[in-house]
């Protein structure tokens, strides 16, 4: 079992791939098509703007890598801006085309959190993640753990793919699933004990 | 429901765990991985270490440290002390760092703020200041605690936040050490000019300083040093104590 985690030149791979050789996970990170080919799980990391995130990952060439491999198959991970990018249209900074792996929009959180909640953007902290449907992925995991997020935009329009949400003056999308592409908006890799057997059960699925 | 963040503060000397009170007499008190490794069996939300080192070898121990704690513990680290530069941005996050606090350094030059921002994103760019009574003003201190600058500290973490720090650490020195409490009329005053998390630092003695700091509810997260390091309060009934009292909690 080799675990690829996808480099196409944003954000800061390390404490993935230590999360990783921590479980004892082989792990490669790269931004090699034939490499990523080889590897048994795709993960997509990301943090930062979408646009910038989607551009640059045409730029290296995987995007329709990623969306082949994707469609053969292959369990692909998409973690917090990653994750976003499996959907098919991002709004922040314009309008921009995600991966369409997922049916579904992302959309800033700020003008959809309650007037005069005091809630803060972005969303940063450890929120409660209550499963909506049950799914391996969750196989080691104790509903209602918190998990580690930071974001500012958030997936709607998914309801169909939607797995686990959390409560911040609205219901934001925290896990979603589509065939055999999952995703996170909330760090596993920096989610302790919780987060780490998210990322155990994605290499058992 | 997103939850109040309790977060040890580890200050780094040459490869040391220190605290001092109010910023003077600094001793060591234990092994950074080891007290990392520690407050993560414990519950810690978020580990944030500075480096107060002055010597380029103290400043190697530091990075081999950062690897160390990353490559086991798997929550948020925040790192500070001796930011100046992108590089030093760099040097950090690819230690393992999620989030770089950044204070003299902007002082010096708040153009650090922007530029790093627009490089690693807000959520990566965490402003910390010292914060102390002149008058009838807030202002923020420099060279850990020691210079006033001058400057009015409300408006200097709002020009902060809207440059693109997508967090503050706010450090009051009338209160540091002190152990009587956080500085909570202080910490009111900024989270009525700032809309990012704000993470309280200074004062922390007892159980209910944490219970009457979350009654306040611009207060994100409460950070402490020597009462954690010195085992005067235990973070898993720290966090008991609090979800007891309706402060959500991650246990």
């Amino acid at each position: 079992m080799t675990v690829a985690i996808i480099d196409y030149g944003v954000g800061n791979l390390f404490s993935l791939r230590s999360s990783l050789s921590y479980l004892g996970i082989e792990n490669i990170v790269s931004g090699d098509a034939a490499a990523l080919q080889k590897a048994d799980r795709l993960i997509l990391p990301g943090v930062g703007a979408f646009g910038d995130a989607a551009a640059k990952l045409r730029e290296s060439g995987l995007f329709d890598e990623v969306k082949r491999q994707a469609a053969a198959g292959k369990p692909l991970l998409g973690i917090c801006l990653g994750m976003q990018l499996l959907f098919e249209k991002s709004y922040e900074f314009g309008e921009h085309q995600g991966l369409s792996l997922i049916p579904g929009t992302v959309e800033p959180l700020a003008p959809d959190l309650p007037a005069g909640s005091g809630l803060k953007v972005p969303h940063i902290g450890w929120n409660s993640l209550n499963i909506i449907k049950d799914d391996p992925l969750f196989k080691y995991f104790t509903p209602g753990a918190h998990v580690y997020y930071v974001h500012s935009f958030y997936a709607k329009n998914c309801a169909a793919s939607t797995l686990a949400t959390s409560e911040y003056g609205i219901t934001v999308t925290g896990a979603v699933r589509r065939g055999s592409v999952w995703g996170t908006q909330f760090h596993p890799e920096k989610s302790g004990a919780a987060g780490l057997s998210l990322l155990k059960a994605f290499t058992e699925l | 429901m997103i939850s109040k963040r309790i977060i040890p503060c580890l200050d780094i000397k040459d490869g040391q765990v220190v605290k001092g009170q109010n910023f003077q007499g600094v001793r060591a008190v234990a092994d950074p991985v080891e007290l990392a490794r520690f407050y993560n069996e414990q519950g810690a939300d978020e580990l944030v270490f500075y480096d107060i080192t002055a010597s380029v070898e103290g400043r190697g121990l530091f990075v081999d440290i950062l690897k160390r704690v990353a490559a086991e513990i798997f929550i948020p680290l925040t790192v500070g002390g001796g930011i100046r530069t992108l590089d030093d941005f760099d040097r950090v996050l690819k230690a393992g760092a999620d989030k770089v606090s950044v204070n003299s350094g902007a002082i010096a030059d708040p153009s650090i703020i922007p530029r790093a921002a627009a490089r690693y994103g807000s959520q990566c760019v965490v402003l910390s200041l010292d914060v102390k009574r002149v008058g009838g003003a807030y202002h923020v201190f420099a060279k850990g605690g020691r210079e006033d600058t001058g400057k009015d500290a409300l408006d200097w973490a709002a020009a902060g936040v809207a440059n693109g720090a997508g967090e503050l650490v706010v450090n009051s020195i009338d209160t540091d050490g002190v152990k009587q409490g956080f500085d909570l009329a202080m910490l009111d005053a900024m989270a009525a000019r700032v809309n990012v998390p704000i993470i309280a630092s200074g004062g922390a003695g007892t159980m209910a300083d944490f219970a009457e700091l979350f009654r306040h509810p611009g207060v994100d997260a409460g950070l402490a040093a020597s009462i954690f390091h010195h085992k005067q309060v235990l973070i898993p009934e720290l966090k008991r104590y609090l979800k007891a009292q309706g402060v959500e909690m991650r246990i």
